[in-house]
Parts: C-alpha cells; structure tokens; sequence
C-alpha cells in the first residue's frame, strides 16, 4: 500500500476504477451468463438424479429449471437495479450451491419416502419447503438491497443491531423448551407451522456491531494503553463491550451445548481484531485462550468429550448413544464415493444421520466423489474470495471489516462443517451455507450475501467526486502573513519543524526536542492504522528502540 | 438406465461442475486488472503527480489552523493520518480546555481527507455540521474543534 508521499496526492481519476474516463464494466452480462450456466448445471442435476432413481422423466423438469432461473433471474435484475457495480461471480456462486443443495434435499426426500412405503409409514419431503424458503431467502435479499442504500448507515445502528444481536442469542435459552426445543437443542423459535434459528440472524447483527465498534475504537486500541511486555494493551474501558459482547455470546453458546457456532463466532472475531489492529498479539492472545477454553470444556462437558472420543475414533464409539454413528456413516459415504463418486441419484446419501442438514457435503462427497465435492469446496472458496476482494477494494475502514468479517464467516463455516464430516476436526452442529436445508440459515446467508454484494458495488462503482473534484473553487490564499511552509524534505518528511514565531507547542508535542522529530520518520505510512505514527511518537519519546515504526534516523 | 450412459452422464456431471469453476476462474482473471481501484492507478500516479506538483494543484497539502491558540500553525500533509488532541503524542497538540485528549483523526483516503472525531467530550464540527461518521473535508472548510478552527489548504 504504497502511496505517493508528495504533498497533495494523486490526480483525482487516478484513485477511481475508470482511468479512461468511460463508464466501468459493471460485468452484469457476465453475471447473467454464469446464472445460466449454474441453471444448467443444477437442471442437468435433477434429470440425473430423476433418471438414476427411476422417476418418470417429465417435462416438469424444465419447469423447474425455469423456476429456478426465473427467480435468480428476478434476483439478477434487483442486483443490476440497485447494485450494477457489484461482483459479478457472487450471485452465480450462491445459485449454483442453492441448486445443488436443492437437488440433493430432493434426492434424499426419493430415498427417504422409499425407506418410508418400505416400514409403511408416511413420509413428507422437505424439498418442497426448502424451495418456498428459497424464494422467501431471495425476497429478503431483494429487500436488504433495496433498503441498504449504503452499508456505512448500518454503522449508525452499530449498538443497537449488537442488542438485538445477544438478545436473538440468548431468547430460545430464555424461552420454555416446548417452543424452543427441536432435538435436544434449544436454539430454535417455533411459530406454529415453521421454526427459525434466531442464532443464525444474531451472527450477521453481531458481526456489524463489532465491525463498526472496531473501526471506531481502533486507534485507542493502539495508542492509548499500558504497554506490557512490549505490546500496547488497550485500555479496558475500550475493550469492555466488546469482551462482555464476545464472553456473553460464547456463554449463551455453552449453556445451549451449541459449539459449532461458538467455533465460528470467536473465530470471526479474532480475525476481527487482528484485520482492524494489525497485530499478530492478538491472534495469539486469542488462539491461547481458544486453547485453554477447548481444554476446559473438555473436561467439564461430556458432550465435549463424547465429540473428541468420536473424532479421534468414530468406529470405537459406534455403537454408543450420541457416539461416532454419524461421522462413522458420513466416512463409509465419502469412501463410498471415492474419486468419481457413484453418480447422482446412484448412492445411498440417506444412510448417514441428518443427511440433508449437517451432512449434507458427505452426501454430495458420495454421489459426486472427490472430484464434485472439490469443486463445490472450489466455489465456495470462490465466493469467500470474491467477498475478500470486494472488502480490499472498498474505500473506507467499516466496509473493509465487515466484508472481510462476512467473507471470513462464510468461509469459516464451510471449513467447521467439512472439517467435521471429513473428520479433519471433531463434529459440531453446524449446516453449510446455500446446501444444507434450513430456513433460518438460508435466510441469513441471503442477507450476507447481499451486503456483500453491497460492499462490492461500493467498491467497484467509481467515485462521484472525481468529477466533481477540479470543478471545485480555490479558496484564495488569506493571511499572507502567516508562516511559511517548509517544503518536505525527502521522502517521508511530513511535519515542518515548527516555526519560531508560532504559539507554544504548536505541533507534534516533541517540537522543542532537537533533531528530527519522530513525526519526521521515514517510516513507512500506514494509510489503514492511523495511529501508527502517534505510536511511533510514544515510542521515540519514552526512548524504547528496536520496533519497526522506530526512528531510523 | 444402461450402465454406460450411467457412466458417461456421472463423468459429463462432473466436467460441468468443474468447467462451472474454471469459467468463474476465467471472470477473476478478466477482472483482475480491471475495477480493482488497486491496481489501475499505478500507471496515472507517476504521469499525472508533476504538473500537479509544479502547478500548485488542487488538492490539500497543508492543514492550516486559523483561530484559537495555535492560529498560524501549519503542517504541511503527507499522507499520513493527522491526530488532534491534547495528548503529548498527537500530531497537532491543542492547549484548549475544550479538546479531548484523543480529539479527531484526519486521514487520506484515495484523494481526499477525511475527518473522524475519536470520542471527544465536546464533539468535532465540519463546518456547521457535527462529525458523527468520517466525512470528507473539502478545501477551505472549517473544522472546530474546541476553541481551535483548522482548515485544509492546498
């Protein structure tokens, strides 16, 4: 992140995406191209899984694949709308993994009501319901899109949206188990006919209210503190929310033995606090600490214990309640599958446990085989890069932490659940986003994308100011008789000593000191951390060599 | 269906799984050099600075403060972040009863300066205008602070 250090800067287009002058591809053609694509893919799917179970091959297969690009369709339009400027790869990304993950929840629904007429029993799919959430999911994109003009107004609700965020967390502990309860676990909130996991809500408020409390606490985190041990430590009543924030959700996600979740949320937050300070400290401090925690609840909870005892060995618990069955399954399923996996609608993905839930990669892992599920892990990885890409490129701080936040969250969250299936690290309940059924996670990872696409419109769409910028008037140049200006000297050379005849202290508080002051480092500029300098001044004076920001002189 | 079509149709699935992703890989690399706001600007910034430089251009290159005790103060900008405050480390230290000790942040972003107050007790103003979230500072606008008014100057 070099910048020009010369007084005054860079030429106003020089900043923008457009140095030609002519509009930026907005590269909605693209977008619309790779939707198509991503319909075929999913169509093509569902004919393979229809064949390979029997069904009759009917012209309602096209239906569906028109329905499917219709609404994406819709989606496209909205983005083209209200966000031209977005990335063109994130849309297509996500309508590619909601299509195979609809057609997978449809192709476990054929097996499972197969299994069903065999006991005799009734069996609803839940293919149905997955596609009426899709449509529900893609209209709440639509609305965010519409209603978030500009992601920086979200800042302005930061401490209201984290409220809202601990109280979603902490309502279904609160509430009585009959309306909070499904399968032992009490993160839900049942109305009548549909439930919802306001957990899955709670994250993205959480992740703004950190995102935008960071960007305005960070330079007291790095310059107004006790320096121990070498590293500046911020100051207690600056770090309070956020730790009480972080302490509160992590308890609501012991006391309800939810540690999937609990996983990613202080994950995203490390990332947080090291992506808003720059220093390493913190990731340290907090993979210590993750360290700690993992050992504790190791040898407080048995579910904890149960989970380790079925990761190091699933078979030796397979017989035991809540034992290795499930991750046991999921490996027999992926080994099944082998590199080219047995094709769509050819496996047997219903014999793993929560099959089109939490396991759903080992399902995709069997009928697609290595091969198919590297590609799905690719596009994921794909949608967590475009997102990065869109946080680099904006222009202020928020947009850049809280895309990289939501990036982060998506792609953390794929490697908790594929880690987990694939036995990589011990399973925890957790679905992977767009494929695993589920309505609330469906929803909520809507709403991020669409604030990703927000944060990528912002940061592709080229600047007003520029043209703007040289019709502006030169205010003319009063009091002739103040100071001279000393030209900078040298690269970094950026305060002027100050001159004589102004008032006391007039700049830099080490004005009176001898030498070049410490504002006149040459010293890298850190157009991010702002107090770097500052922190370099505190450094020089309490006479402490050997950091980087130090004076070379 | 016959084996062979079972076959061919599972490897043909996959090829289009995977020619999904290399066509994504293909809009990254088209995209790469294009609105990436990162990357174009390297060939402007060493043709257009010069003129700018020798003509006196059009953006900031001093902060000058124009009332209070420091009236006359100037510091010329460099790209690095300006803190203002009363702390003895602050880039400009005020001596006014009315500034926090952390008071505001003036920093660049692409081409243009924009003012952050850091949590003062008595609040940054651009203009009329209270400062509650960074907001551009265009030449020749006051910023008060305290008893302290500074304003950019090219």
């Amino acid at each position: 992140m070099n910048r020009p250090l010369g007084v005054g800067g860079r030429e106003p287009e020089a900043a923008t995406t457009n140095p030609g002058g002519a509009a930026p591809a907005t590269r909605r053609g693209t977008e619309l191209l790779m939707l198509a694509f991503a319909t075929v893919i999913m169509t093509s799917a569902l004919v393979l899984v229809d064949a390979n179970q029997e069904q009759e091959l009917t012209l309602a297969i096209v239906w569906y694949g028109l329905a499917y690009l219709g609404i994406f369709a819709a989606a496209h339009l909205a983005v083209r709308r209200w966000a031209p400027y977005a990335d063109p790869l994130i849309l297509p990304c996500v309508a590619l993994l909601n299509g195979i993950g609809l057609v997978m929840i449809y192709r476990i629904d054929l097996a499972l009501a197969e299994r069903a007429t065999q006991v005799g029993r009734d069996f609803s799919g839940v293919a149905p319901r997955q596609v009426l959430w899709t449509v529900l999911a893609l209209a709440l994109f639509l609305g965010v899109l519409t209603v978030i003009k500009d992601h920086r107004t979200l800042t302005r609700y930061s401490y209201t949206f984290g409220l809202i965020g601990l109280v979603l967390l902490a309502l279904p502990a609160a509430l009585p188990s009959a309306i909070s309860e499904v399968n032992g676990a009490k993160v839900w909130i049942k109305f009548g006919f549909f439930s919802l996991q306001p957990g899955e809500f709670a994250k993205i408020l959480l992740l703004i209210f950190f995102a935008s409390f960071l960007v305005a606490k960070r330079d007291l985190f790095t310059v107004a503190g006790k320096r121990v041990l070498g590293v500046e430590l911020p100051r207690a009543r600056d770090l309070g929310p956020i730790i009480i924030a972080a302490g509160v959700c992590l308890s609501i996600f012991v006391l309800q033995k939810d540690l999937g979740p609990a996983l990613l949320f202080f994950g995203v937050v490390l990332m947080l606090l090291y992506v808003a300070t720059e220093r390493f400290i913190w990731v340290a401090v907090g993979l210590s600490m993750f360290g700690a925690g993992c050992v504790l609840a190791y040898s407080l909870f048995t579910h904890v214990e149960q989970r380790v005892a079925n990761w190091i060995d699933p078979l030796e618990t397979y017989d035991e309640p809540g034992g290795g069955y499930q991750v046991a399954q999921a490996l027999f399923g992926l080994g099944t599958g082998g590199v080219m996996g047995t094709g769509l609608g050819a496996g047997r993905p219903e014999t793993v446990p929560e099959a089109n839930t939490d396991f759903i990669l080992a399902g995709i892992g069997e009928e697609l085989g290595f091969i198919g599920l590297g590609a799905v892990l690719m596009v994921y990885l794909l949608l967590g890069m475009r997102g990065m890409r869109g946080a680099l490129a904006v222009r202020d701080t928020f947009g850049k932490l809280l895309g990289g936040g939501l990036a982060f969250a998506l792609v953390m969250q794929v490697f908790v659940v594929a880690g987990g299936v694939t036995k990589l690290i011990p399973m925890t309940g957790i679905t992977s986003p767009f494929l695993s059924y589920g309505g609330s996670s469906l929803l909520a990872n809507y709403i991020l994308v669409a604030l990703l696409l927000r944060i990528s419109d912002a940061a592709r769409r080229p600047q007003p100011q520029a043209r703007q910028r040289p019709q502006q008037q030169q205010p003319p140049i009063a009091e002739a008789h103040t100071v001279m200006v000393q030209a900078p000297s040298g690269g970094g050379t950026g305060v002027p000593a100050p001159d004589p005849a102004a008032p006391s202290r007039p700049s830099n508080g080490a004005g009176a000191a001898p030498g070049p002051g410490p504002a006149t480092n040459p010293g890298p500029p850190a157009p991010l951390n702002g107090a770097e300098q500052a922190n370099a001044n505190s450094k020089a004076s309490s006479n402490e060599p050997g950091t980087e920001g130090e004076s070379k002189a | 269906m016959p084996e062979l079509v079972v076959q061919l149709t599972r490897a043909g699935f996959l090829a289009l799984l995977w020619l999904f992703v290399l066509a994504a890989l293909r809009v990254v690399r088209s995209d790469l050099y294009a609105a990436s706001g990162l990357k174009v600007d390297v060939p402007h910034f060493r043709k257009k600075p010069q003129p700018q430089k020798a003509g006196g251009g059009k953006s900031p290159g001093k902060l000058v403060v124009t009332h209070g005790a420091l009236a006359g103060t100037r510091i010329a900008l460099d790209g690095r972040p300006i803190l203002i405050g009363r702390a003895d480390d602050s880039t400009l230290v005020l001596d006014d009863d009315y500034a926090s000790t952390r008071h505001a942040r003036l920093s660049l972003r692409g081409n243009d300066w924009y003012v952050e107050d850091l949590g003062s007790t008595n609040g940054t103003y651009l203009d009329r205008a209270k400062v509650t979230a960074p907001l551009r500072v265009p030449l020749g606008v006051p910023i008060r602070i305290g008893k302290t008014v500074i304003e950019l100057r090219p």
